[in-house]
């Protein structure tokens, strides 16, 4: 085991390398400079000035010395300073961000594989009746409806008719003088609409999944056996079945780690929530290279962690894994 | 920087008379109480501010919040005219090659420093300085010298007198004593800036908003608002809620927002929503490089197949006017007897075979040697307006035989593969109506290369000269007379087909008194709105 574990880092580390090159050429790629944002059709930029904006942003060397002086202040966790007019340091902007985002993403994974899983093998127990065909209309409703357009509806209809839910944000005007206790069900209030919006589109792929697993789970040999035994079907379903369906579903949440610092960038818009998705939005918008690449390489950085835990998980979870047999 | 913080105030901009002939909205007035503090205007943006150190910052966000933590040399007032802010007066002397400020006494930053002389010299010399990326060097590398002989005096000297300098010097003064000696990019005052403006920074909450508070020792005297409050809330229909909702007080509306969804009498009685004519103008620039546009009865042909007054209706629902040159309606280098040719299909044909386009293909379009009159409206993503203008063009130019493809392209791209590479047929964008009438950037013929702003390759000698002439003399008579006689050239040439001017249509929470509306808009003069006592919220 720490001998699979030592290898599966080891064999991160090229690949990490590999990520970060082919991200650094494909936003150079794209047309336009960083320089351009600032720049373009102003009646103020002579060539002069544009060339020395970019010596100030190292844009005038080649693309490998670019890489290669990048790479080297990266391997000191140094991501840079933002090309933005502000100048931060990468880290400063995306850690500001990045409790909104995680915590969000967090309550909405929650509430997803809570309600989905129910969901799911509550569909595959009750497969072909009324139920099973109410879920999976009420789930693919979720799936299909424009996320913009169901928020903008209910933002209209509890936020403005009735008055009950904020609209946008994440605090209330002069939230600041609030006590503790008032301060946080203000912040609950304002995340009811987004983390309700968030969850209901997401319900349909988990749950479906879920769904099919378990019916796959319930015509196994070992499930007619539990049966043909006597058992109770609560116990049939709950203690022999689920268990097992649920082992793929270890799998998807390892796959869901990246996405929690990866937020989405209509939503984060039209709740105006000041997420990641936004950040990593208006970056490419204005080749903002540095934060680009810093929000790539923590999201690649993730996604391998991500597929190693599963992976681990999984092992931990399943004797045959862990015993070396497939 | 100052142009762009005159934009902010000027865009909100009030005109008496408005050409489509519907009366401006008038705030409904109640019976108001005497003038108080208190209270908080809260606005909403699409944007975020990048930095509040205005000469690093290139974005509106960024300058508008600014605007009101610092102050120029000077400024422009309601009217239009350039007048003293943190200079009591100025003089000019007669060759126009040397500008002495006199600067106010007794004005404090907010941490309590006074201003002097210092100050601006520090603020010409970063400006300046190589090391500095700014997009502002440019008017300043005009002036041959700078110094502050005494602590109230600042006096600068140019190789050639240089018109649009006087302006220039609206551009906001930073705090020497805080940034001297430092480097200005990694300076926390992008953060938490320290002006002498009307309002004192306070804080930054990141994405969510920015919060001013009023500075009670301005030299103009404390705001009557305590404070402003500044939200970003990055989609326009989510602000259009939060505004009916209550939680902002004031925003830009859409022609569709202003004319259909805000005309409820509950809506009028809880806003109150101004009108008047922005500061840009749309239009459709030709390639002149192209064969297709060299003929100038060929783009005269356009001009007179598109309705103006169509496109005014169908996009902008009569917000807006048709637009017959570079300035704006009713401003001293606007020449109102410049008129272009009207819609006029007959005309447009007209002009056309004469040019040649005579022979018609099989699907009635024009042809000139083989070759069919066909070409291509490049326009940016995200502008549903343009989008929306190129079609209404299509379908008139197709009356008169002439093929018209849309192509629509992310703003990077389009620049870097289409405009610098001059890889284009025709295009529709808007520029922002300067201050200053000087358009030397645009329309010199020695501004066609790459990068550069004449990237129609206009090239004419006389308006050359005039625009020299133009911005080599401060007296206004003289300019205006060359500028007048720009834009007769231009309506003749027609480089562009301009289009219209959009109206800038705020709407502001009724319980704001004391809004004046002017030339220069609604927000010159917001250190004087007031809420009454009984009926301030925050």
């Amino acid at each position: 085991m720490l001998n699979y574990l030592a290898k599966r880092i080891l064999a991160m580390i090229p690949l990490m390398l590999g990520i970060t090159l082919i991200t650094f050429v494909v936003i150079r790629l794209a047309p336009g400079e960083p320089v351009e944002a600032m720049t373009a059709l102003s009646p103020k930029i002579t060539a002069e000035t544009r060339q020395r904006l970019r010596e100030f942003y190292g844009l005038d060397k080649p693309l490998h010395v670019q890489y290669v002086t990048w790479l080297k202040k990266v391997a000191t966790f140094d991501f840079g300073r933002s090309f933005a007019p502000d100048h931060r340091p990468v880290t400063d902007k995306i850690r500001e961000r990045i409790p909104v985002t995680l915590s969000l993403n967090i309550i909405a994974l929650i509430l997803e594989f809570g309600l989905a899983i129910p969901i799911g093998v509550f569909a595959a127990t009750h497969r072909d009746t009324l139920y099973d065909k109410g879920i999976t209309v009420f789930v693919f409703l979720g799936f299909a409806v424009p996320t913009f357009w169901l928020a903008l509806l209910l933002m209209y209809f509890f936020g403005v008719k009735l008055g009950w839910l904020p609209i946008s944000g994440l605090h209330s005007l002069g939230s600041e003088g609030y006590s503790r206790l008032s301060w946080f069900g203000d912040l609950l209030k304002h995340l009811i609409l987004p983390v309700s919006v968030a969850t209901f589109g997401s319900l349909a792929g988990l749950s479906r999944y879920m769904r099919s697993t378990m019916l796959e789970v319930i015509r196994q040999d070992y499930i007619t056996t539990a049966r043909a035994k006597g058992l109770a079907e609560r116990t049939v379903i709950y203690r022999h079945a689920l268990r097992n369906a649920l082992l793929p579903v270890i799998t998807l949440l390892g796959f869901s780690l990246p996405g929690l610092i990866g937020g989405s960038v209509i939503f984060e818009t039209i709740f105006a929530i000041p997420g990641m998705g936004q950040l990593f939005y208006q970056g490419v918008m204005a080749r903002d290279y540095p934060l680009v690449m810093g929000i790539l390489v923590i999201g690649a950085f993730l996604t391998l962690v991500g597929n190693l835990l599963a992976d681990v998980c999984y092992a931990v979870a399943d004797p045959r894994i862990r015993q070396g047999r497939g | 920087m100052s142009w762009r913080r005159f934009f902010c105030l000027v865009s909100l901009t009030f005109l008496v008379s408005c050409s489509s002939g519907s009366a401006p909205s008038v705030p409904p007035r109640r019976a108001a109480g005497p003038p108080a503090y208190g209270d908080a205007l809260v606005v909403g943006s699409i944007g975020e501010p990048s930095t509040l150190i205005p000469v690093l910052a290139s974005d509106s966000p960024s300058h508008e919040v600014a605007g009101w933590v610092y102050n120029g040399l000077v400024k422009y007032d309601k009217d239009l005219k350039l007048v003293g802010d943190l200079a009591r007066s100025w003089d000019v002397s007669p060759d126009g090659l040397t500008i002495t400020f006199h600067l106010r006494k007794g004005v404090k930053w907010h941490d309590g420093a006074d201003f002097t002389s210092r100050d601006v010299l520090y603020t010409y010399r970063v400006t300046i300085d190589p090391r500095t990326p700014t997009a502002y060097a440019e008017d300043f590398k005009q002036v041959k010298k700078a110094e502050a002989p005494d602590p109230y005096t600042f006096r600068v000297f140019y190789d050639k007198p240089f018109a649009p300098a006087l302006a220039s010097w609206g551009m906001n003064i930073l705090p020497a004593h805080l940034l001297e000696g430092k480097d200005i990019t990694r300076s926390e005052l992008a953060r938490s800036p320290v002006g002498t403006g009307p309002y004192r920074f306070k804080e930054w909450v990141a994405g969510q908003k920015i919060v001013l508070e009023s500075f009670h020792d301005y030299f103009e005297g404390r705001p009557y608002i305590d404070r402003y409050i500044y939200r970003i809330i990055p989609d326009s229909a989510t602000m259009y809620l939060e505004l009916k909702a209550g939680g902002i007080d004031m925003m830009g509306l859409s022609p569709v927002q202003f004319a259909r969804q805000t005309d409820t009498p509950e809506f009028r009685a809880r806003f109150a929503k101004y009108r008047y004519p922005s500061f840009t103008y749309t239009y459709l620039g030709y390639n002149l490089k192209n064969p297709l546009f060299a003929d100038r009865r060929v783009r005269q042909a356009i001009t007179s197949a598109i309705s103006k007054d169509e496109i005014v209706h169908g996009v902008l629902l009569g917000l807006g006017q048709a637009a017959h040159g570079p300035y704006k309606p009713g401003t001293w280098a606007y020449n109102p007897n410049v008129k272009d040719f009207g819609y006029d299909p007959a005309r447009a044909r007209t002009l056309l075979a004469e040019a040649g386009w005579r022979g018609t293909g099989p699907d009635g379009i024009l042809e000139k040697d083989g070759r069919r009159f066909s070409f291509t409206i490049l326009t940016n993503q995200g502008n549903d307006q343009r989008i929306k203008t190129a079609q209404i063009i299509q379908r008139r130019l197709r009356t008169v035989g002439i093929e018209v493809k849309i192509r629509v392209l992310e703003w990077a791209s389009f620049l870097t593969n289409f405009i610098d590479k001059r890889n284009f047929e025709a295009v529709i964008l808007a520029w922002t109506i300067p201050q200053d009438p000087d358009i030397f950037d645009i329309w010199d013929s020695s501004k066609t290369g790459p990068k550069e702003l004449n990237f129609i390759s206009y090239s004419n000698p006389e308006v050359d000269r005039l625009l020299e002439e133009g911005r080599r003399t401060f007296d206004q008579e003289k300019r205006r007379r060359c500028y007048w006689r720009i834009q007769e050239i231009l309506a003749w040439d027609q480089p562009y087909t301009f289009l219209y001017v959009p109206d800038a249509l705020p709407a502001v929470s009724s319980r704001f008194r004391g809004i004046e509306p002017a030339p220069a808009g609604i927000m010159y003069d917001f250190i004087h709105w007031y809420v009454p006592k009984e009926e301030q919220l925050h």
